[in-house]
């Protein structure tokens, strides 16, 4: 089932990463747009959920709508949809909107929250905008690299613009559809990327999402990103040496040796050894139901979470991707 | 470690409240957290006891029995517990919330005629309202608490959270909901129509403001329409809906409502966990509890371990050999068993590193609610009543 072939990911023009919270989506996100700049790429790195929290993965304070370099090549934005939508008027309709996106802005949560996509369709359509300026060479975007709602909302994230085109009947907004949709369907420019980890709910979600995907959207899939991969302690003859030294007599010659701390060593070997068993079976639940490229990234025992471990993420992913 | 002089007040505020809420970020293990909390309860006191799951994994869900969605509260059988090897005291319920169910039920209930009811639920905006609304499935978990609550079936409820953006967005959704219905601008957004009728023209006053002009200009006439048609009849459900978003608002408040906070020892979860304990107390809710999941022995941290592990990395080979003269049978090849030694022993190391970090976030943690209990990452997942009375075990320690 699975393609072997590593993906042309950094190829695309417009990445979008999701995952269940909790697994590193945002950590894969910034690593793919640091590995990305490395390799000479200008890259756009926008967050969309509004926690702020990108930016410390390359330990810089937090962005806002306007893009700020927080790495060499790495220009990070954080998504907001009223200055979008104020940008959207400044330069589709060349709408005076001073003094008048108070109430507007207010008006448009209201509308936002009863119809479907008109939130989304200014995350979707700012992100697509971007993509489009720079494939008609207006903008200089190599790639664009963005942090999405996680797998229970991204479908309606992308699934914005065509929900709009059904429920706008005429006017400006339903003709700009049709260019999001097209550009979000292209294989050459945008990819969907599903982070996981191998447990049993992200695994669960993973396999669903990649389901809905194919149903109700028309936006390619990429790769399945598996973080958090425990390291395989022993080989299958190894496990029969240490199962022997769990046992009371190898046991008792250990402590002799090296005090009570032999137990607490053999605990954890067995803790480290029956976490990787459980996580095993996930993936290969995984395996056996995605056909799409998997890339896995190690569990990182590490101290702390800043740019050092993203850049060692970066790294790995760069050797996944054959790089 | 485990327990420790908090472990007692868990248990008394399981004994005393009649509602405790699980809350915390995605993938800290809240959902297992909660039926294990009310595995506890049903096991150490008489009473009834039910849990309420949003999102359970399937192996969990069929556990408690719990094959498939729909509001209906199903007892766990005596003799699958006594299988498990639980003897209860007390009876276990468990339900999984149905969020399309739960908003037809509201509606029907609140709108003033079946013709009404229907016509809400017919709308396409209903749908988008209920399901993609992000506060919908948090107002909707707790509303259904309240109706069970209200129906004094249970001795004690608990339930889980929906999975958020923010931890904190379901404490505000009676209020927003309430606010949303009930708000100057949703008047304002539909007054054009409200003059000129359900489905009559606009009056051109209006409709030459600048607003509706831009909104035209954006959105089509129509698409506005249709919003306001759907708010027109949903408005009808107005004053009930109001009253009872005030009822729920006021039973999170209650005495008898307290609040567990769910976290693992990494860095975000535990923010967001911290950042939603100074919320709640800030906001007048009770802080009943915060529950570290998933941590790592504190084996991991002993210098027993450490030094263990520093004479095999310098010295396996004369170890491994020691050991074959002790066991020859068992441990014959010294080139093997001295490779294995070393991967012991970098194993100890690199899990070491996570566990001094989970015990530093622990230190810094700012704010702690009197009962703090740790839970011990298990090794296996979560899918049975076995796992869950192990949870148990530690959360009442």
């Amino acid at each position: 089932m699975r393609t072997s072939a590593a993906p042309d990911l950094l190829g695309r023009r417009l990445l979008f990463f999701t995952g269940k919270g909790g697994v590193g989506k945002s950590t894969v996100t910034a690593a793919t747009a640091l590995l990305a700049a490395q390799r000479g790429q200008r890259v756009l790195l926008v967050e969309v959920d509004a926690k702020g929290n990108l930016t410390r993965l390359f330990e810089r304070p937090p962005v806002g709508f306007d893009p700020v370099e927080v790495f060499p090549g790495v220009f990070a934005m954080q998504m907001n949809t009223e200055a979008s939508l104020r940008e959207y008027l400044r330069l589709n309709l060349r709408v005076p909107v001073l003094g008048r996106l108070g109430p507007l802005a207010g008006a448009l949560d209201f509308v936002a929250t009863a119809a479907p996509g008109v939130k989304e369709i200014l995350t979707v359509g700012k992100v697509c905008w971007e993509a489009r300026e720079s494939i008609e060479g207006r903008a200089d975007w190599d790639l664009i690299v963005v942090d999405a709602a996680a797998t229970g909302h991204v479908v309606a994230q992308l699934d914005a613009p065509r929900a709009i085109r059904e429920l706008v009947q005429a006017g400006p907004i339903r003709g700009q559809t049709e260019w999001m949709v097209d550009l979000l369907s292209d294989p050459a420019v945008t990819a969907l990327n599903v982070v996981t980890s191998p447990e049993e709910m992200p695994v669960n979600e993973t396999i669903e999402l990649v389901e809905r995907v194919r149903q109700e959207l028309t936006v390619p899939l990429g790769a399945v990103v598996v973080n958090r991969v425990l390291p395989e302690l022993f080989t299958r003859d190894d496990q029969a040496v240490f199962d022997a030294l769990r046992g009371p007599e190898a046991t008792a010659v250990l402590e002799r040796i090296l005090g009570l701390g032999a137990v607490a060593l053999l605990d954890a070997a067995r803790l480290a050894v029956s976490l990787r068993r459980t996580r095993a079976a996930h993936l290969a639940e995984l395996r056996a139901a995605v056909d799409l490229p998997l890339l896995y990234l190690p569990y990182l025992f590490v101290r702390d979470h800043g740019l050092r471990v993203t850049r060692m993420v970066a790294d790995r992913l760069g050797e996944e991707l054959g790089l | 470690m485990i327990g420790g002089p908090g472990a007692a007040r868990m248990e008394a505020l399981l004994a005393t409240r009649e509602i405790v809420v699980f809350c915390g970020s995605g993938g800290v293990g809240k959902t297992s957290t909660a039926a294990a909390a009310a595995l506890a309860a049903a096991t150490s006191f008489e009473g009834r006891v039910l849990v309420v799951t949003i999102d359970p994994a399937r192996r969990l869900a069929n556990a408690l029995g719990l094959e498939s969605f729909g509001n209906v509260e199903r007892r766990i059988p005596d003799d699958l517990l006594r299988a498990a090897g639980i003897r209860a005291r007390g009876e276990l319920y468990a339900a999984m919330l149905d969020t399309k169910r739960s908003w037809d039920d509201l509606v029907l209930r609140h709108a003033p005629n079946e013709e009404t009811a229907y016509r809400i639920l017919d709308n396409r905006m209903y749908h988008n309202v209920t399901s993609r609304f992000v506060q919908s499935h948090d107002y909707i978990a707790m509303e259904r608490l309240y109706d069970i609550h209200a129906t004094g079936s249970y001795d004690l409820i608990v339930i889980d959270t929906p999975p958020t953006r923010n931890a904190i967005d379901f404490l505000d959704a009676p209020k927003r909901m309430a606010d949303f219905f009930g708000g100057r601008l949703l008047r304002w957004l539909t007054m054009p129509y409200r003059i000129g009728g359900r489905r009559g023209a606009r009056l051109v006053n209006m409709a030459g403001r600048p607003f509706y002009q831009l909104a035209d200009r954006i959105l089509g006439g129509q698409f506005l329409q249709d919003i306001a048609e759907f708010f027109l009849n949903f408005e009808t459900m107005y004053s009930g809906f109001i009253e009872r978003a005030q009822a729920v608002e006021r039973l999170l408040h209650d005495r008898r409502t307290s609040f567990a906070v769910v976290t693992t020892l990494e860095g975000a979860p535990l923010r967001e966990a911290e950042f939603f304990c100074e919320e709640l107390t800030a906001r007048g809710y009770h802080l009943g509890a915060l529950v570290l999941n998933k941590t790592l022995p504190a084996m991991l941290l002993g210098e027993a371990g450490a030094r263990a592990a520093s004479v095999l990395e310098t010295d396996a080979d004369s170890v491994a050999a020691e050991l074959k003269g002790a066991a020859p049978e068992l441990l014959p090849d010294p080139v093997r068993t001295a490779r294995v030694l070393r991967t012991i022993a970098a194993s100890f190391r690199n899990f070491s590193v996570i566990a001094r970090r989970e015990a530093e976030l622990r230190a810094e943690l700012a704010r702690q609610p009197e009962v703090v209990v740790t839970i011990p990452e298990l090794e296996g997942d979560i899918t049975d009543l076995e796992g869950l009375a192990a949870i148990g075990r530690y959360l009442l320690a």
